[in-house]
């Protein structure tokens, strides 16, 4: 009959609003600043710098290769290569970054920058709550801002991180090998002849 | 004066006892004032309140708490939207034809305060006791139409347009059942005055009362006046004129800081006096539901009934999605209009079958019978499948 699936309708709102006063499994929204839900585990918005050990500034894994600030669409990072050298996780002299900056107010998150980046150094956050009363300086962060600890890494995207470590730490087997390797042949050289003063290491990640 | 006929008349007291301070010739130009001033408090209050009772419900009826920030319990919500409307900036676009356009929202919202005078809100507590009351209301009513149009046009701009042509088919297409649903009331009393249809329907046959709605002309009347009622103020389901998915905002787009507002005031003031009106023509206007209730002032009961009114629309707001334009308007013109047209036979059949029970048998057999065929008759020519196209495939 007409107006009957109205009146069914009408049934089911009522049982809503009645409900939600009686049960709290209902509610289906949080009280946002004092509640929370926990992200999961694929959330991703704005990038940051990785780093090893305890000093952000010394153990950046970034080494200023720009391929990310190339590939940027919305060109937000801005990177200034240093003029001296630091040991990178290998061991291997690196520059680094004298400046990086990304534009959090021109960045889209679109994650091209973590899937170019062949040092495993920039990393997305899940962090959202970037509201700032300055609207121009407030959304650039330089590196000492971006920069996050490998641990906080672990802590926002565990499967990702534990896949990350043990390729870095094959990576540098597999460079201490070589390295070891090419040692072993200097020094059997130069048992027999002058050696040259450095083996050649490969570039990790290459 | 008993102490409960005091409480009754209180705020008619209040007015003699201000008005008597001034001079003679001057007394009824101040008691009309106070009376207007009165009005254009308290509505508008309700509707503060209607607000954000309103975003509760809808919330609750989604499983969500609503608003809950501002004050307590988010009580205070309409203070902060009331200032965030006065603080913002009020872009009038630069094609716009600026004098319609600011023109639009005060003509709304005048023009719906007129219909205010008519409503009796309790015993002797009504602004103008006009013999053509319910005339005056529905003309008046008919006069939003022009005010919405007129924004729609002067803003130029094309969901403005599009939202007003809807707004005005839809408000023209309604008007006549609302007209034809309500004159069985005034076919009934024989009068076109509020004030004497209310008076018509303060007896009791025991204890229940006479009103309209408790007979089969009045309780499809009834009907028949709610939904012509929420398509008149644009109440959702018929909220194709403002259709947020598919208008924007319709004709109110291009506003922004207290027009908006003002036309958001107008929109539920005219849903409010409209819902006064329905309870005074159906609902015996200020009388109590029961005789043993009448201790009650008359007001206290209109505006019982008035929120009463008021929660019915949210919950259904909250229920109903939006209709099709070609839907509201078949509902309009193929189902509201004989069913409105057939209640005024019946109500006149109710008066010349004389008193029984056989004239209670008739007249709801009758508008049954015509119900269950008209909703058959047109929910079986509804072409629900997949659209076909002739020429395009």
């Amino acid at each position: 009959m007409l107006g009957e699936g109205m009146l069914k309708g009408l049934a089911e709102t009522a049982k809503n609003f009645a409900g939600s006063f009686v049960s709290k499994e209902r509610l289906t929204t949080v009280q946002y600043p004092e509640e929370r839900i926990a992200p999961i585990e694929n959330t991703r918005d704005f990038p940051f710098l990785v780093y090893d050990g305890d000093d952000a500034m010394a153990g950046l894994r970034c080494v200023a290769c720009q391929i990310c600030e190339k590939e940027c669409p919305p060109k937000c990072i801005y990177i200034v290569k240093s003029t001296d050298k630091k040991p990178d996780f290998v061991g291997k002299m690196q520059i680094y970054p004298a400046r990086f900056d990304i534009d959090i107010s021109v960045c889209m998150s679109c994650q091209i920058c973590v899937e170019v980046c062949p040092f495993e150094a920039i990393k997305m956050d899940t962090e959202f709550e970037l509201s700032t009363t300055d609207r121009f300086g407030g959304l650039l962060y330089d590196r000492e801002q971006l920069s996050r600890s490998n641990e906080h890494y672990h802590k926002i995207h565990p499967t990702e991180a534990a896949e990350v470590d043990a390729r870095l730490a094959e990576e540098k087997a597999k460079a201490e090998a070589k390295a070891k390797a090419a040692a072993e042949a200097a020094a059997a050289k130069a048992a027999a002849a002058p050696a040259p003063k450095e083996a050649p290491a490969k570039e990790p990640g290459a | 004066m008993s102490l409960t006929a005091k409480l009754d008349q209180i705020f008619v007291l209040l007015q003699h006892w201000i008005s008597g301070f001034f001079p003679l010739w001057l007394q009824p130009a101040v008691g009309t004032i106070l009376a207007v001033i009165a009005i254009v408090a308290t509505f508008p209050g309700i509707f503060a309140v209607t607000t954000v009772l309103e975003r509760k419900g809808l919330g609750r009826m989604q499983n969500r708490l609503g608003p809950n920030r501002v004050g307590p319990l988010g009580l205070l919500q309409p203070v902060a939207d009331g200032i965030k409307s006065l603080t913002k900036e009020d872009i009038v676009p630069a094609s716009a034809d600026a004098v319609v356009h600011f023109l639009a929202p005060v003509v709304l919202v005048a023009a719906i305060f007129l219909g205010f005078a008519v409503l009796p809100v309790g015993r002797n507590m009504v602004l103008m006791n006009m013999d053509a009351g319910l005339l005056f209301f529905f003309a008046i009513g008919a006069s939003t139409e022009l005010s919405i149009f007129m924004a729609g046009w002067s803003s130029r701009n094309k969901y403005s347009l599009l939202g007003a042509m809807r707004a005005v088919a839809q408000m023209i297409s309604y008007e006549v059942p609302l007209l034809l649903s309500s004159v069985v009331a005034v076919m009934m009393t024989g009068s076109l005055s509020t004030v004497k249809i209310v008076e018509a329907q303060s007896g009791f046959t025991g204890i229940f009362p006479h009103w309209y709605v408790f007979t089969p002309w009045g309780f499809a009347g009834f009907v028949l006046f709610v939904i012509a009622a929420l398509a008149e103020t644009n109440r959702s389901p018929f909220d194709l004129p403002e259709g947020e998915s598919e208008l924007v905002a319709g004709y109110f787009t291009e506003y922004s800081g207290f027009k908006f507002a003002l036309f958001f005031l107008g929109e539920y003031l005219g849903m409010l006096s409209i819902a006064g009106f329905g309870i005074t023509l159906f609902l015996g206007g200020w009388g109590a539901p029961f005789s043993f209730l009448g201790f009650v002032p008359s007001w206290g009961w209109f505006f019982v009934k008035l929120f009463g009114a008021i929660a019915f629309f949210i919950w259904l707001r909250g229920t109903l999605p939006r209709l099709r334009q070609d839907q509201l308007m078949n509902f309009a013109w193929k189902f509201m209009l004989p069913m409105t047209l057939l209640n005024l036979l019946v109500a006149g059949a109710w008066r010349f079958l004389g008193e029984g029970w056989s004239r209670w048998v008739v007249c709801s057999a009758v508008l049954l019978l015509a119900y269950v065929l008209l909703g058959r008759v047109l929910m079986r020519k509804q072409n629900l499948g997949p659209r076909s196209y002739r020429y395009a495939d």
